[in-house]
């Protein structure tokens, strides 16, 4: 049992758990709060494995930047509780029965297709070295990175457009 | 160092409850960041596999979900809000004006 496992295997615990109580909260404010605890577990874990400037994009894209934005949303809207009533009888056990059909599948898949015997290898400098990322991403995969940049753009237009009050007389 | 099946189970557990929520739930927004938790759990997988095969490109993909996931995040929160402007709701169990 080195430190890293120990580190991981309670991070493991810590992102199950905050997981398990985003979907079992019933007030969405707790359950914003529980997926922050989650995506701060999993960046440290991309810490273990030695992705920093991902680990550190996490914090600050998700649990930062995103989160506020759910958040805002949660305190625009209410907190409202939905009555949990099933308006479909059979919702419940086959939402249950199908996310163990995909349980049972990476199981297997993990069993059959990856050694058990394989670690991960200790954060090479290549690897963790955020100039590593920042070459690829601009040689390598300079074509998606500028499509992503209109993929964001096209984003900020869409929510502007979809928020907007619609004005008297124009027919919308 | 960790057996790299420790992360991959762990991103298939996080996936699944995402899915358990994600079909369960019936605000949106839980919807919503069960979605969120979704993409994490897929992440973790590449991260896991970009440190196992020492490639960079795992990282660079993890870049982009991260990028599309945000993009996604706004459109489908100002979604939200001009749903809740006309329905007054985001459960999505009312929502069901287009139902024959």
């Amino acid at each position: 049992m080195t430190v890293n496992l120990l580190v991981f295997l309670f991070l493991g615990v810590v992102a199950i758990a905050a997981a398990a109580g985003l979907i079992l909260s019933r007030n969405t404010i707790y359950s914003a709060l529980f997926l922050i605890i989650n995506f701060l577990a999993v960046a440290a874990i991309y810490l273990v494995m030695g992705a920093s400037f991902i680990a550190l994009a996490q914090i600050t894209i998700y649990a930062g930047a995103i989160m506020v934005l759910f958040l805002f949303v949660i305190m625009m809207l209410g907190t409202e509780k939905p009555k949990e009533v099933e308006q479909i009888k059979w919702q419940r056990p086959l939402a249950i029965v199908l996310a163990a059909a995909v349980l049972i599948e990476g199981v297997y898949a993990l069993i059959t297709r990856v050694a058990l015997k394989v670690t991960t290898t200790a954060g090479t400098a290549a690897l963790s070295d955020p100039k590593t990322l920042g070459l690829s991403l601009y040689n390598k995969y300079s074509l998606p990175f500028e499509i992503t940049s209109v993929i964001l753009l096209v984003a900020a237009i869409g929510a502007v457009v979809l928020t907007q009050k619609t004005r008297k007389g124009s027919g919308q | 160092m960790i057996p790299i099946v420790y992360p991959l189970s762990l991103a298939v557990v996080m996936f699944c409850v995402g899915i358990v929520g994600f079909l369960l739930r019936k605000n949106a927004i839980v919807i919503f960041m069960c979605l969120e938790l979704m993409f994490n759990a897929a992440n973790l997988a590449f991260i896991t596999f970009a440190n196992h095969f020492q490639l960079i490109d795992g990282q660079v993909i993890v870049i982009f979900i991260m990028t599309v996931a945000a993009a996604e995040v706004a459109v489908g929160l100002a979604l939200m809000v001009a749903i809740f402007r006309t329905k007054h709701t985001v459960d999505i169990d009312q929502l069901n004006s287009l139902k024959g």
